[in-house]
């Protein structure tokens, strides 16, 4: 049936009698008409007025084209506005990559229009009290109180906390902000996420990033899932995830618990937390016993694997079943199923990245891949599913503690290069920095603090950590405090902080944990709704978003904050050099057009706004199975330009969907592994052998391009003379032309070159994935077998691993914890705890105990509870009696907050803005122990003990 | 003439809960904290053999609820869809009592703490009231039926696995769906898809 308007029923109200457009939440959150949010004109003293009045069905419609502001995915959205108020959301059918499928948090999305519990205005504490400041105050306060610390303990003792829902222009833009600020003390959420993701697999083939996409899973024969629910973190990948099993595929879910997604899996397999590697290996092992392993792909396009195979060898099936758990006919079915329905992808999340070897099994999963010969190829590949809407695109542009934009590090080079694409002088950004050497490292060149553990900056012996001073004032902008572990000694930090500054559109627990009577101040931030620009999904590609409706009460757009501090600051003109500013708001156009001329490692340069917007206004000619137009405006390419989208915007790069593939030429998306290590490691040539992309003028590996190598291949002649003057002494990466990436992509050849994938990383401390047990782990008899590390330095800070592990917490606390998502809430859960349509799905905290585990201590279904962590800290929360875990394993959500050991924190939020939902939360319990390489946080396996409360 | 009607396929229902937010986002004016006119079911949670099932109105042929209401609400529209006037309710919970599927609500909050007015799943059709007026809003939700749309739960759902429509279009998707899982391409030319 075709379904047609039958109603002519369009006449407006002539009266509207009830006043209220939004009466339910006025109800809820007990507000007077002027909280309400829905608004749309500018009233006095910048306060936007309450959208009060009804809005007749037939008002002029003005339909905006966004994206789901929560996870990675990257679903579209149509928004209607009309009168200025965002009055309905429709599916976007057409977009490729959600076809209007919504999860709970996609669905709701239009309430943050509404925005009751918004922080509404600038906010300082002040005697115990909250007092609504001025934007002028509030920013003459902040900046005043930085270049005081400044003067007295230098750049570095500011901590400036990022996030992950920043635009990629916001995201780019902040790491500048810190860079002139004169620190590498940024982060955001990435860290704690999978930073041991991008620093393991960029070590093994050359980006840190999924390497195909989550509509190709549709294409895949076999899915793997090791530490990944999609179900509740990513539901609507699990569109195409069901699609794709429809067709034929196997599922194989691998997970601590029996998760949704495991509901809907071939085969489901347990293995104790913290035993990737064990697993990994083990079905290594048969596939090597079966002489499964794809032996021409291994030959021509990995290194290492003879190292693994020794490795493997220590675990045959009865090591893994006494180590992980997983019995041994098991293994050998797992193992065959990928064997025989290849190409295959493997899925992970956070169930494998949160240990303190997080490194090492990201790089197990990969070498599993490449023994398979499962990379390259459409339907296979690791399919790395990012949580937050941007954190690939913050990620990307460096909001991390040890790079800048584009991965390049923070060598001399690397800030000579950024300060060419800024064009300002080297000197004068070296001048920013601290120019000390503290531990033997240099401020300016040495990885800063991580978002894991600030609290450790701020708290740690002054004379332990390689920088001048502590941490004394922190920005949380768009980060949640309570992700972090160890929650009583994230607390003391807030407490001991000369000031704690939130920039966010809700006040957040960095704002309502601290116990101090002043020096918080919340700046209230606008949401991706209210301003424009691109977003990076998990799988690469860039969206634009269009803005939905003019910023909510006083709240400002991030770049405008960042801007209105720089000023204060003193380096706008710098900062803002080829950035026009219109007002106090700088251009974000004017951002995209500047990262572009300077992203060349990772292929950010070929996506302009205007290549963007086309395709924003084009979603429905790209296929869902292939995300490629037929036809149209963007005839060819691939949606979202995925990167790497080489060269300048001219060139016209298609996006690359699937890395790495050698049946493409590389001017339509194909490629090679990349040469990212030298030429050649103990004497063995590390180049690809026998293998290149389609088309390849060089039918043999190669190194990455440089000037040299152009005039030795004789190809220096096919620069342009002004393309020739700007490649000069430069590389594909540091040629701002362009020229070097065109004329290796015109000869059909990868500009990062053609090498084998790695299995050994001889630059990390574990050259090969070693199985290590957890800091506190249940079996004590495996510690001498798989000990961790020794205590050491990582980065600034000093990091326990050994002097953790050999205390034996198992007596008293016998209980594995492990901790996730829900689907209804996301990240810290302040923004989804604020909205009453999610927040009526979840309004209790809980841990899940195995129905055993809970007869054992008289616990009932529903009861309270009390948790023991083994650092001490002690919540109240509800038991979830369940077998979804078993017997001796326990989980918690991570999304609550506003209850901190027992005590509400309701009175403690700036009236009317504490969420509709508030709970204990799960990383106040969560302990100890960081990654050795990237300092992720090791929150899938630690102890506790449970007690009826 | 078309049958509306909902049919959730459990093969692909994960729980996400996006038909139920999508409902209140839909129904936002006509719904408090708490009142969820469609909720996800899972049977045998956390287990081998765990099902998910979204459930609201089912909007029965012969409803049951239409049959016992004293206050003679309810009506059935052209298009199969069984919705109820909230000026005559009574509130007196007999519909709640027959429908096999839980779904009348009634909101708690009012005067002397007595149950509210019956409130359920309009299929996104308002009720019988004028169309788009602001009565309509307040006391039923959205009309996307008369907007020629079909209700936002089942446009929304991450999985397609909520279909909403007519009984027969509907009933032969599933059946396609159905005929191609239980033996992988032996349907010469039917590939499973979402969407474009």
């Amino acid at each position: 049936m075709r379904l047609t308007r039958t109603s002519s029923q369009v006449k407006p109200a002539d009266k509207p009698s009830l006043g209220l457009n939004r009466r339910q939440f006025l109800k809820t959150a007990g507000l007077s008409a002027g909280g309400v949010a829905a608004a749309s004109v500018l009233g006095t003293g910048m306060m936007r007025k309450a959208r009060a009045e009804f809005i007749p069905h037939d008002a002029p419609v003005e339909v905006k084209k966004t994206i789901c502001s929560h996870c990675a995915v990257g679903c579209g959205i149509y928004a209607h506005v009309q009168e200025g108020v965002w009055t309905h959301q429709e599916p976007a059918f057409d977009h490729p990559i959600n076809s209007g499928g919504h999860c709970a948090k996609g669905a709701a999305v239009r309430e943050v229009g509404h925005g009751d519990k918004r922080l509404k205005y600038p906010m300082k504490k002040e005697g115990g009290k909250w007092k609504r400041i001025s934007w002028d105050e509030a920013i003459n306060e902040v900046s005043a109180m930085a270049l005081k610390i400044r003067e007295e303990s230098g750049p570095d003792s500011i901590f400036f906390m990022g996030s992950a829902k920043f635009s990629n222009e916001q995201a780019y833009l902040y790491r500048k902000f810190a860079a002139m600020w004169g620190t590498n003390n940024v982060d955001h959420s990435a860290r704690i996420c999978h930073s041991t993701t991008v620093a393991g697999v960029a070590n093994t083939w050359g980006y840190g990033a999924q390497t195909n996409s989550i509509n190709d899973m549709r294409n895949a024969k076999c899915m793997l899932f090791v530490g990944s629910n999609p179900s509740e973190a990513h539901p609507v990948a699990m569109q195409h995830i069901l699609v794709g099993k429809e067709r034929g595929a196997k599922v194989i879910v691998v997970d601590p618990r029996f998760t949704h997604t495991a509901a809907k899996a071939d085969e489901y397999v347990h293995i104790r937390p913290g035993t990737d590697i064990p697993f990994i290996y083990g079905l290594l092992w048969h596939i090597f016993d079966n002489g499964w392993e794809d032996k021409q792909f291994i030959a021509e396009r990995v290194y290492g694997m003879d190292k693994i195979r020794e490795e493997v060898a220590k675990f045959p099936p009865e090591v893994v079943e006494n180590v992980a758990g997983v019995p041994k006919d098991q293994m050998y079915r797992v193992a065959k199923t990928l064997a025989d329905n290849r190409p295959g992808t493997i899925v992970w999340c956070m169930g494998g990245t949160q240990h303190h070897m997080g490194n090492s099994n990201t790089r197990s999963y990969c070498i599993l891949q490449l023994a398979l010969g499962n990379m390259g190829v459409s339907g296979g590949g690791t399919n790395i599913f990012r949580g937050h809407d941007n954190v690939q695109g913050a990620t990307d542009f460096g909001l991390l503690f040890d790079t800048l934009p584009g991965y390049y590090g923070l060598k001399t080079g690397s800030w000579q290069h950024w300060c060419r694409v800024w064009d300002i002088d080297y000197e004068w950004a070296k001048s920013r920095f601290d120019q000390g050497t503290y531990l033997g490292q240099v401020p300016m060149n040495s990885t800063g603090i991580p978002c894991s553990r600030w609290q450790d900056g701020v708290l740690e012996d002054k004379d332990k950590i390689a920088q001048r001073d502590n941490i004394r004032m922190s920005f949380f902008w768009g980060q949640s405090v309570n992700t972090e572990t160890r929650g009583p000694v994230v607390r003391e930090a807030l407490n001991k902080m000369d000031m704690v500054v939130v920039v966010d559109p809700y006040p957040t627990m960095a704002g309502v944990m601290p116990e101090r009577q002043d020096g918080v101040i919340l700046l209230p931030a606008a949401t991706q709704f209210e301003t424009y620009g691109s977003v990076s999904a998990s799988n690469r590609s860039l969206q634009w978003r269009s803005k939905v409706i003019e910023p909510l009460f006083e709240c400002k757009p991030d770049h405008e904050i960042m801007y209105l501090l720089a000023q204060k600051f003193g380096f706008e003109k710098e900062m803002f050099k080829h950035i026009k500013v219109n007002g106090t708001e700088p251009l974000i156009e004017d951002i995209t057009r500047e990262f572009n001329k300077g992203m060349w490692t990772v292929g950010y340069t070929g996506q302009s706004p205007e290549r963007l917007k086309l395709h924003q206004e084009n979603w429905g000619t790209f296929n869902v199975d292939t995300m490629e137009a037929a036809g149209g405006p963007c005839e060819g390419e691939t949606y979202g330009l995925p990167w790497p989208c080489w060269g300048t915007p001219e060139m016209k790069h298609p996006g690359t969907q699937i890395l790495y593939r050698t049946d493409r030429e590389v001017r339509n998306g194909g490629g090679t592994f990349r040469a990212r290590y030298g030429v050649e490691h103990d004497g063995v040539n590390i180049l690809a052998e026998d293998s290149w992309s389609k088309g390849s003028a060089i039918e043999d590996g190669y190194p990455e391009f440089t000037d040299k190598m152009l005039k030795q291949l004789g190809w220096w002649d096919q620069l342009t003379p002004e393309e020739q003057v700007a490649a000069e002494g430069r590389n594909w990466k540091t040629d701002l032309s362009g020229g070097i990436q065109r004329v290796a992509i015109a000869n059909n050849c990868i500009p990062f070159g053609n090498a084998k994938a790695r299995c050994i990383v001889w630059t990390f401390p574990d050259d090969i994935p070693i199985h290590r047990e957890p800091l506190y782990t249940p079996r004590r008899d495996l510690v001498p077998i798989y000990p961790t590390y020794e205590d050491r330095m990582v980065a600034r800070l000093p990091t326990l691993y050994k002097s953790i592990q050999q205390q034996d917490f198992a007596k008293k606390f016998p209980l594995v914890l492990t901790s996730g998502r829900l689907v209804e809430y996301e990240g810290g859960g302040e923004e989804t705890r604020s909205n009453p349509w999610l927040a009526q799905l979840q309004r209790e905290m809980y841990v899940e105990i195995n129905p055993q585990d809970a007869d054992d201590r008289g616990i009932r279904d529903g009861d309270n509870v009390k948790l023991f962590s083994p650092d001490g800290a002690t919540i109240e929360i509800k038991a979830m009696v369940t077998p979804r875990v078993i017997p001796g394993e326990t989980f918690m959500p991570f999304h609550f907050a506003g209850v901190f050991e027992m005590k509400s924190l309701a009175g403690d939020y700036p009236p009317g803005t504490e969420p509709f939902v508030i709970g204990e939360s799960a990383n106040t319990a969560m302990t100890y122990g960081y990654d050795v390489v990237t300092q992720m946080q090791e929150t899938k396996a630690t102890l506790c003990q449970i007690a009826k409360a | 003439m078309a049958v509306m009607k909902f049919l959730c396929d459990t093969k692909r229902c994960i729980e996400c809960n996006g038909c139920v937010t999508a409902c209140s986002n839909s129904n936002s004016e006509a719904l408090t904290f708490g009142t969820m006119r469609r909720r996800v079911v899972t049977l045998h949670d956390g287990e081998p053999g765990e099902a998910s099932i979204s459930v609201a109105c089912m909007h029965c042929s012969d409803a049951p609820c239409k049959a016992v209401c004293p206050a003679n609400c309810f009506y059935t529209t052209d298009d199969g869809i069984v919705l109820h006037n909230k000026e005559t309710c009574i509130g007196c919970g007999y519909c709640f009592y027959a429908c096999p599927f839980g779904a009348p609500q009634f909101p708690k909050k009012t005067a002397f703490g007595s149950r509210g007015k019956m409130d359920k799943c309009t299929y996104c059709a308002g009720g019988p009231v004028p169309d788009f007026s602001e009565e309509e809003q307040r006391l039923y939700g959205a009309n996307r039926i008369a907007e020629g749309k079909l209700p936002l739960c089942a446009e929304m759902c991450s999985t397609k696995a909520l279909l909403a429509g007519d009984a027969e279009v509907i009933s032969s998707i599933y059946r396609a769906r159905v005929a191609a899982r239980s033996n992988p391409d032996t349907i010469w030319g039917y590939v499973p898809e979402t969407g474009n």
